[in-house]
C-alpha cells in the first residue's frame, strides 16, 4: 500500500483567531485564513490547482470556498466527517498531491456557528438519513459523560478523584491557551475553579467542555520535491490515518465504552506509515481532540502515550504539560481555542507547523524528535466516531 | 366456561395531592407522566395481563377509552402490534361513555362464547381532563386495566344485563377539552344511582341471586359517598361487600375503573366467590361472575392494583401537572432537540423495531443486536438473522447521563438480559436513583417530537424495576 510519507509538504498555513466573530461572515473568515496561508507560502490564489473544503455545518458545496476567494473554476471537493472533517479533507488532498494529480493544493476548513445559536452535533442521526426519530437524541456532552462514568467505574476510580484528574487537564490547557493569541479563551484557571464550575452533564462540568466557536484555518500543500522552491522550513506529512466506527457502542452489546476504538485504529495507521514504534517518545508535541477533558484522558491511552488505565498517573506527573515529557495541546486545545468544527483539524496542524518551525512564541516547545501529532475526532462514545490523525515532521525526522 | 382468564392493571407512578389542586376532596389522585397517555397506559396493563400467556391463542384486542390519543386511528391496532400478535387478530376500539370498558368486555365474552375467538384481550384506560380547579379535576385519576377473556376462566361469566340511558349528566363534545357535568344532585339521583341500581337488580333477579350470595360488588364509583349509597340501596354491606374504589389514593379512572376494580377484587378472591361487576355511563353493564380454581394459578404472578398503589412519586406542585397535560403553553426552546421531524413512512418501515421492539439474533454467531442489522457486527454474516422481541426483557443500566438541554431527562445504555443493548431514555426516575447496574425494565411511552407535525410517536423507555 503506497502511502504519503515524505511525499507531501506543507508550505504555508493560516488561521484566524478562533472567537465569537459577531462582525465577520463565513467568507471573511475564509479570506483571512487563506490569505495568511497564501502569504506564508508565497503563492497567489491563481496558482492553486485544486482545493479541499472542510466544513461540518457551514455549507454544502465547493462554491462556499470559491466565492470568497474567486478560485478560478478549479476542482473543489467538500468534505464532511463531523469534527474530523479537517483531517479528512487534508488527508484526501495529500493523496491527490502524492499521486501526482496536482502540484499545489489548498485545504481550508471554516465554520460559522455563532450566528444561529448552533446546529447541535448529535441531533441528527449519524447512521440513517431518514428514521422514525424514536431513538433518544442527546448532546455530545451526555455521551462523553457516560464515557467518563464507565472509565472511572472500569478502573475503580472514585468519581471525585476522576473529576480532579479531568480538572487538571482543563487547567493545563487553559495555561497553554493563555499564551495563544488566536485562542478564544486566554485565561488561566485554577483547579478549584474547574472543580466548582457548574455541572453540564455529571460528572462533566463547564471546564470539561470546549466552546462552540467561529473560525477558519488553511494549508497550502505541494509535492515534497517541489517544496524547497517555496521555503526551506517546510513541513512534511509523515503518516496519516482515518477510522470510522460502526455504531458499535450500541449495536455491540459487550463494547466497554472505556475508550475510543477509532482513535486506536487511526493512530496505528499513521504510526505504521510514519514508522513509529514508541509513540510516547516519538513526538515533540501532540495536538489532540479534547472536546471534553475525558476524551483527552482516554486519547493518552488510545495513542499509546500511557498504558491502559494509567493515564491518570501521567496527568499527576505532569507528563503532558508544556514543559513535560510530551506536551499535549500546547495551543490550549479545543478547550481554549474553541471548536469551529470544520476548521479545528487544520488548526491542530497550524500549531504543529508553527512549533516545528520554532515560531510558537511563549509556548514554544523544544524540538528534538522533529515530529508532532495532530488529531480530531467526530461523533461521540454512544454512537461512534470518525477519527483522523496526521503526523507532521521536519526533513530530518 | 367463558370468563376472564387473566388480568393486569397499570397505575402511573405519579400522584398529586388534591390539596394542591384546590379546596375540596382529600387524599391524592394518580397522574399520567408527561410521556404517558391512555394508549401507553393500556399497553402497560395489557403487558401485565398477558405475561406468561401463550400469545398465539389471542384472537382479538379491544381498546376502550374516552381519551384515546386518536380520534381516527386504531389504538387497539397499536396495542396488538406492541404485543407482537398475529396480523389476523381482530381489533376494535370502544369509546363514547365510561361504560366503554365493560361494553368491550361484554362483546369479548359474547364473541368467545360464540366460538369466534379463543381469547380476546380487553384493555381500558383513561386520562380525562377536568377543568383546572374543578371538582372533576380533583376526582379524576389516570390508569388502565386489562382483562383476558377466554374459556379456561379464573372467573366465569354466569350472566349479564345491560341498560342504556339517554341523559346529559357527564359528557364531552367533539370540541371540548374538559369533561362537563350537570348539577350533581340531578346527576346522581336521576342517573348513576337510579340506572346502576336498576341494572344490577335486574341481573340479580334474572340470575336469582340475593345480596348475601355476593362476595364482592364491584361498582363504578364516581364519588365515594355515592358509591356507598348505591351499595346500600342494593342491600350490600359497604364495609364487607363493596370493592374499595381507591378514590382516596387514585381517583376515578373513568373507562378503566370498573375493570381495574374487578382486577383488584380478583386479587383477593377465592374459588367459589360470586362477584357482581357494574359500570355506569349512558346506561350500565352488569355482570355476575363466579371465581374458579383457576384463580390460584394467576395470583402473585402479575402486577395488580395493590402493587401499583404501593409504588408512587408525588408531584411537588400543581404547575407540573398543568405542564404535563399541556394546559400551560410553554415557549419553545431556542435550541430545539427535535430538529428532525417524525416521518410516517419511516415509522411504518421501522414498525417491528418500534412497537414490539424487535432486535435480531445472528444465526451464525448468536449475537443479539438492536436496531436490526443486515450485516452482523460480530461476524459480518449477511442477512442471516432471526427477529427477537426485546420489549419484555429486563435489563441493567450500563451507563447513564443527563444534561440541561434535555431538561435533565436521563438517557442510558441498557444491557438486556439474554443479550442485546439499547440506548433508551429513562423515565419515572430521579437522577439520584441512577447508578451503574441499576435493574430496569422497559415501558412503552410517547416520544416528545414536534407536536406541530401532527403525529404522536411512541417508543420504549427504561424505568427502574420497582417490585
Amino acid at each position: 500500500m503506497a502511502g504519503v510519507k515524505d511525499k507531501v509538504a506543507i508550505i504555508g498555513m493560516g488561521c484566524t483567531k478562533f472567537d465569537e466573530h459577531w462582525d465577520k461572515s463565513l467568507s471573511d473568515l475564509i479570506v483571512e485564513a487563506c490569505y495568511e496561508a497564501f502569504d506564508d507560502a508565497g503563492v497567489e490564489p491563481k496558482d492553486i490547482q485544486a482545493a479541499w473544503w472542510s466544513t461540518a455545518w457551514s455549507g454544502e458545496l465547493g462554491i462556499k470556498l470559491a466565492y470568497p476567494l474567486k478560485l478560478n473554476f478549479i476542482p473543489i471537493t467538500r468534505i464532511e466527517n463531523r469534527c474530523a472533517s479537517g483531517h479528512n479533507a487534508f488527508i484526501d488532498a495529500c493523496y491527490a498531491v502524492a499521486c501526482g494529480a496536482y502540484d499545489l493544493v489548498l485545504v481550508c476548513g471554516a465554520e460559522k456557528l455563532k450566528d444561529t445559536g448552533l446546529p447541535i452535533p448529535g441531533v441528527s442521526d449519524p447512521v440513517e438519513l431518514y428514521t422514525s426519530r424514536v431513538n433518544p437524541r442527546f448532546l455530545a456532552v451526555s455521551a462523553y459523560a457516560q464515557l467518563a462514568l464507565r472509565y472511572f467505574h472500569h478502573y475503580g476510580i472514585p468519581i471525585e478523584e476522576g473529576r480532579r484528574i479531568l480538572a487538571k487537564i482543563a487547567v493545563k490547557n487553559h495555561y497553554n491557551g493563555s499564551m495563544n493569541p488566536k485562542a478564544q479563551f486566554q485565561r488561566k484557571i485554577t483547579l478549584e475553579e474547574a472543580l466548582n464550575a457548574p455541572i453540564i452533564a455529571w460528572p462533566l462540568g463547564l471546564y470539561d467542555c470546549c466552546g462552540i466557536t467561529d473560525g477558519a484555518a488553511a494549508a497550502i500543500i505541494t509535492r515534497a520535491d517541489l517544496a524547497k522552491n517555496y521555503r526551506d522550513d517546510y513541513v512534511l506529512v509523515k503518516g496519516v490515518g482515518l477510522s470510522c466506527g460502526m455504531y458499535h457502542p450500541q449495536v455491540q452489546d459487550d463494547w466497554s465504552v472505556t475508550y475510543v476504538r477509532e482513535n486506536v485504529a487511526a493512530s496505528q495507521m499513521a504510526y505504521k506509515e510514519a514508522g513509529i514504534k514508541d509513540p510516547r517518545k516519538a513526538f515533540d508535541l501532540a495536538i489532540v481532540h479534547d472536546c471534553f477533558t475525558i476524551h483527552e484522558l482516554v486519547i493518552y491511552e488510545d495513542f499509546g502515550f500511557s498504558p491502559r488505565g494509567r493515564a491518570k498517573e501521567d496527568v499527576e506527573a505532569g507528563t503532558f504539560e508544556l514543559k513535560g515529557e510530551l506536551p499535549v495541546n500546547t495551543d490550549g486545545g479545543l478547550k481554549c481555542c474553541g471548536h469551529p468544527v470544520g476548521a479545528s483539524g487544520i488548526r491542530t496542524m497550524y500549531e504543529v507547523y508553527k512549533q516545528l518551525q520554532g515560531k510558537a512564541g511563549q509556548r514554544q516547545v523544544e524540538i528534538k524528535n522533529q515530529r508532532g501529532l495532530t488529531h480530531t475526532c467526530g461523533g461521540n462514545p454512544l454512537e461512534s466516531h470518525a477519527a483522523g490523525v496526521v503526523i507532521l515532521g521536519l526533513r530530518g525526522a | 366456561m367463558v370468563g376472564v382468564t387473566s388480568y393486569g392493571a397499570y397505575i402511573p407512578i405519579w400522584r398529586i395531592s388534591r390539596g394542591l389542586m384546590g379546596k375540596g376532596l382529600q387524599g391524592e389522585r394518580s397522574v399520567a407522566g408527561k410521556d404517558e397517555d391512555s394508549l401507553t397506559m393500556a399497553v402497560a396493563a395489557a403487558m401485565n395481563c398477558v405475561s406468561e400467556i401463550d400469545r398465539g391463542t389471542i384472537d382479538g384486542v379491544f381498546f376502550a377509552s374516552t381519551t384515546s390519543p386518536f380520534q381516527e386511528k386504531s389504538a387497539a391496532a397499536t396495542i396488538a402490534a406492541v404485543l407482537d400478535l398475529r396480523s389476523d387478530v381482530f381489533v376494535a376500539d370502544f369509546a363514547g361513555s365510561l361504560k366503554a370498558g365493560t361494553s368491550a368486555l361484554k362483546a369479548a365474552l359474547n364473541i368467545v362464547k360464540a366460538g369466534s375467538a379463543r381469547q380476546i384481550l380487553v384493555a381500558a384506560a383513561d386520562c380525562r381532563l377536568g377543568e383546572p380547579g374543578s371538582v372533576n379535576e380533583q376526582a379524576f385519576g389516570d390508569g388502565a386495566a386489562a382483562l383476558l377473556v377466554g374459556t379456561e376462566a379464573a372467573a366465569e361469566l354466569e350472566g349479564d344485563c345491560s341498560l342504556f340511558d339517554e341523559i346529559y349528566d357527564t359528557w364531552r363534545r367533539d370540541i371540548d377539552l374538559y369533561v362537563n357535568t350537570w348539577e350533581d344532585r340531578y346527576v346522581y339521583s336521576s342517573g348513576y344511582l337510579k340506572v346502576t341500581k336498576e341494572t344490577v337488580l335486574r341481573l340479580m333477579n334474572k340470575m336469582e341471586v340475593k345480596a348475601e350470595d355476593v362476595a364482592k360488588a364491584i361498582l363504578s364509583i364516581p364519588d365515594p359517598r355515592r358509591g356507598v349509597e348505591l351499595a346500600r340501596s342494593l342491600n350490600f354491606d359497604p364495609k364487607t361487600q363493596l370493592q374499595n374504589s381507591f378514590m382516596d389514593v387514585i381517583g376515578n379512572t373513568g373507562t378503566a375503573q370498573p375493570l381495574m376494580l374487578f382486577t383488584a377484587a380478583l386479587e383477593g378472591a377465592n374459588p367459589g366467590d360470586r362477584l357482581i361487576l357494574a359500570s355506569y355511563g349512558s346506561g350500565s353493564d352488569a355482570f355476575l361472575f363466579r371465581v374458579t380454581d383457576g384463580i390460584k394459578k394467576l395470583k402473585g404472578r402479575r402486577r395488580g392494583v395493590e402493587a401499583y398503589i404501593a409504588r408512587k412519586k408525588v408531584l411537588k406542585d400543581y404547575t407540573t401537572y398543568l405542564k404535563w397535560r399541556k394546559l400551560i403553553k410553554l415557549p419553545q426552546p431556542r435550541i430545539d432537540m427535535a430538529v428532525s421531524y417524525p416521518s410516517a413512512v419511516a415509522t411504518w418501515r421501522e414498525r417491528n423495531r418500534i412497537y414490539p421492539l424487535h432486535g435480531v439474533k445472528c444465526r451464525t454467531c448468536g449475537t443479539i443486536q438492536y436496531p436490526p442489522q443486515r450485516v452482523c457486527i460480530k461476524c459480518q454474516s449477511k442477512d442471516n438473522f432471526e427477529e427477537v422481541r426485546l420489549c419484555d426483557k429486563k435489563g441493567k443500566l450500563f451507563s447513564y447521563s443527563f444534561d440541561p438541554l434535555r431538561e435533565n431527562t436521563p438517557i442510558g445504555l441498557v444491557n438486556l438480559e439474554g443479550g442485546g443493548r439499547i440506548l433508551l431514555e429513562l423515565t419515572d426516575v430521579d437522577a439520584e436513583e441512577l447508578k451503574i447496574d441499576l435493574p430496569v425494565e422497559l415501558t412503552f411511552r410517547r416520544v416528545d417530537l414536534r407536536r406541530e407535525d401532527g403525529m404522536y410517536v411512541y417508543f420504549w423507555k427504561a424505568t427502574p424495576v420497582r417490585d
